[in-house]
């Protein structure tokens, strides 16, 4: 099982594609909170990391679809997937296994985020004159995020063998359960509105950002993580 | 016995595909599964190695039902699916360590077996490349190391010779027969010189029935007809032979016949005993060997 781990890790690190996704990431992020005009952090003149938090999932959107779209769909096109699947592991364990790859790159892309962080503190007047809280919150939430778009762009990725199609539906996916419901929610649907907005990924993204770590915030993000691998496991049984 | 196939049944849609096939493989020995494209060689042995379910029947592996607890069974199992996927952008000894992982070898024994592998393989000077850059013949080399590389009792080949260049079959051939020893060996083809080559057993199978079932020597014996084709120096007549079921002239002109008979050895004889009676001058007498293409084709005509 640990193989299947590595071997999804080495493949990423194998290929300048992945070198190139994690570098793009970070030169966005880079260029958004730092050097931007509208959103950098130096002309706000605040000490706060806002326009880390608030961009981020938008870069999400893009960047974790890139990561995950190969994962199954590139298995399914050149046929390894007969060997994964005759081999002693359980389609669990493959989807296990792959899940906990992506998060783990996930993780790497935005480890180098705290840099900011402590850039930020020492930026501060006083020093350390942060929202603490607060970050770590949204650090938190963005983590979690990530670790549900993983699971939306591994569920895309089992729904085609086409690697651009499986992008294509990632996107879409993260897009609609992260600013879909929530737009939707605006519109004029009296009690309904307030359902969708319970939906809504950014409704609780904003509520951990809050620097509050509510059960139900965690319990709902790792439900979205449950459902998307279910279904990834559901549409796999039935290929 | 090692693997039993007991009435399997597949459908693909109203189609059927596999009509309760059933057939035995014993330990130690290699079996040749024979039958023209699509007759549903595949995805029998898809269904034994638990990559499709199957609508009725049963697989027992090694005493285990390979049908529900296809992960027990897939442990003692090798198999080389028909393209013989690979990642092509591993390297040969990664991609085998990998495999291994795969079956739950680890540390030591991991290495030890890698290193048996590409031994066997004679893969050895290509192990530091990458699987992409590899001819297809030890592409396949790869892909029967990665087969046998958690040393299962049972090794399933779908097609392992299909696009490989005269001199590659010889090699893998050689492989198979090398790698078959002790185990119990499937080997599908539709090439009937490559059964006659490595196999000890045959079944044919066409539009997914069984249509034969036997050992090889036995199939190439058992045919109700023979031929036996007598050379001499004198010039023949086809009267002398009313006793045989049907005569008629060779290609050499009138000294050779061409004689069927349902009883090889009482043939012989009596053709022995005309021999002196007419003092005839023998050059040649000999059995014509049915081979595996006129058995086949007479098969599933």
């Amino acid at each position: 099982m640990k193989s299947l781990f590595w071997k999804e890790i080495n493949s990423f690190f194998g290929s300048l594609l992945g070198y190139l996704v994690l570098a793009l990431f970070l030169v966005a992020l880079g260029l958004i909170v730092w050097v931007f005009p509208e959103s950098s952090i130096l002309s706000y003149g605040f000490a706060d990391l806002e326009a880390l938090f608030s961009y981020t999932p938008y870069v999400f959107t893009f960047l974790i679809p890139a990561l995950s779209m190969r994962s199954l769909a590139e298995e399914r096109k050149t046929g390894t997937w007969e060997l994964l699947r005759t081999s002693p592991l359980s389609i669990f364990q493959i989807v296990l296994m792959k899940y906990l790859a992506l998060l783990a790159l996930v993780f790497v892309a935005i480890l180098p985020t705290l840099i900011y962080y402590f850039s930020v503190v020492q930026l501060g007047d006083p020093v350390g004159n942060l929202d603490h809280a607060g970050f770590f919150g949204s650090w938190i939430g963005l983590v979690m995020i990530g670790a549900v778009f993983a699971s939306v762009g591994l569920f895309s990725s089992a729904l085609t063998s086409q690697q651009v199609l499986a992008f294509v539906l990632g996107v879409f996916l993260c897009f609609v359960i992260y600013f879909g419901f929530s737009a939707a929610a605006e519109l004029q649907l009296g009690d309904f509105a307030y359902w969708l907005e319970e939906l809504s990924l950014s409704y609780h993204y904003i509520s951990l950002s809050r620097g509050v770590i509510d059960s139900r915030d965690i319990f709902f993000l790792f439900g979205m993580i449950w459902i998307f691998l279910g279904g990834t496991i559901i549409v796999l049984r039935s290929k | 016995m090692s693997l039993e196939v007991n009435q399997l049944t597949k459908n693909y849609g109203s189609q059927k595909v596999l009509d309760e096939v059933s057939f035995l493989v014993t330990q130690g020995r290699i079996l040749g599964f024979l039958g023209p494209n699509g007759a549903g060689k595949s995805t029998t042995m898809k269904i034994i190695c638990g990559y499709l379910t199957s609508d009725g029947g049963a697989v027992t592996v090694l005493g285990k039902n390979a049908l529900t607890a296809p992960k027990q069974v897939s442990s003692l199992i090798g198999y080389l699916p028909e393209h013989n996927p690979l990642y092509l952008d591993m390297y040969v000894r990664e991609f085998l360590a990998f495999s291994g992982g795969l079956y739950g070898l680890s540390g030591n024994l991991l290495k030890q077996r890698v290193k048996e592998m590409l031994q066997k393989t004679g893969l050895e000077p290509e192990q530091h490349k990458k699987i992409s850059q590899l001819s297809k013949g030890y592409r396949q080399r790869v892909g029967l190391a990665r087969a046998l590389i958690h040393d299962p009792q049972v090794i399933i080949l779908d097609e392992p010779t299909t696009g490989l260049d005269p001199n590659q079959l010889v090699e893998i051939r050689a492989l198979i027969r090398e790698v078959a020893e002790n185990k119990t060996l499937i080997l599908s083809t539709h090439i009937m010189q490559e059964v006659e080559a490595i196999c000890d057993d045959v079944v044919i199978i066409n539009k997914g029935k069984i249509l034969v079932a036997d050992s090889l020597e036995n199939l190439k014996s058992s045919s109700s007809e023979i031929q036996l084709v007598l050379e001499t120096e004198e010039v023949l007549e086809l009267e002398w032979f009313a006793p045989f079921d049907s005569v008629r002239f060779g290609t050499k002109g009138k000294s050779e016949v061409i004689i069927s008979a349902s009883n090889a050895g009482e043939a012989r004889k009596e053709i022995m005993q005309l021999i002196q009676h007419r003092r005839l001058n023998l050059i040649s007498l000999n059995q014509n060997k049915k081979n595996l293409e006129q058995i086949f084709r007479e098969i599933t005509r």
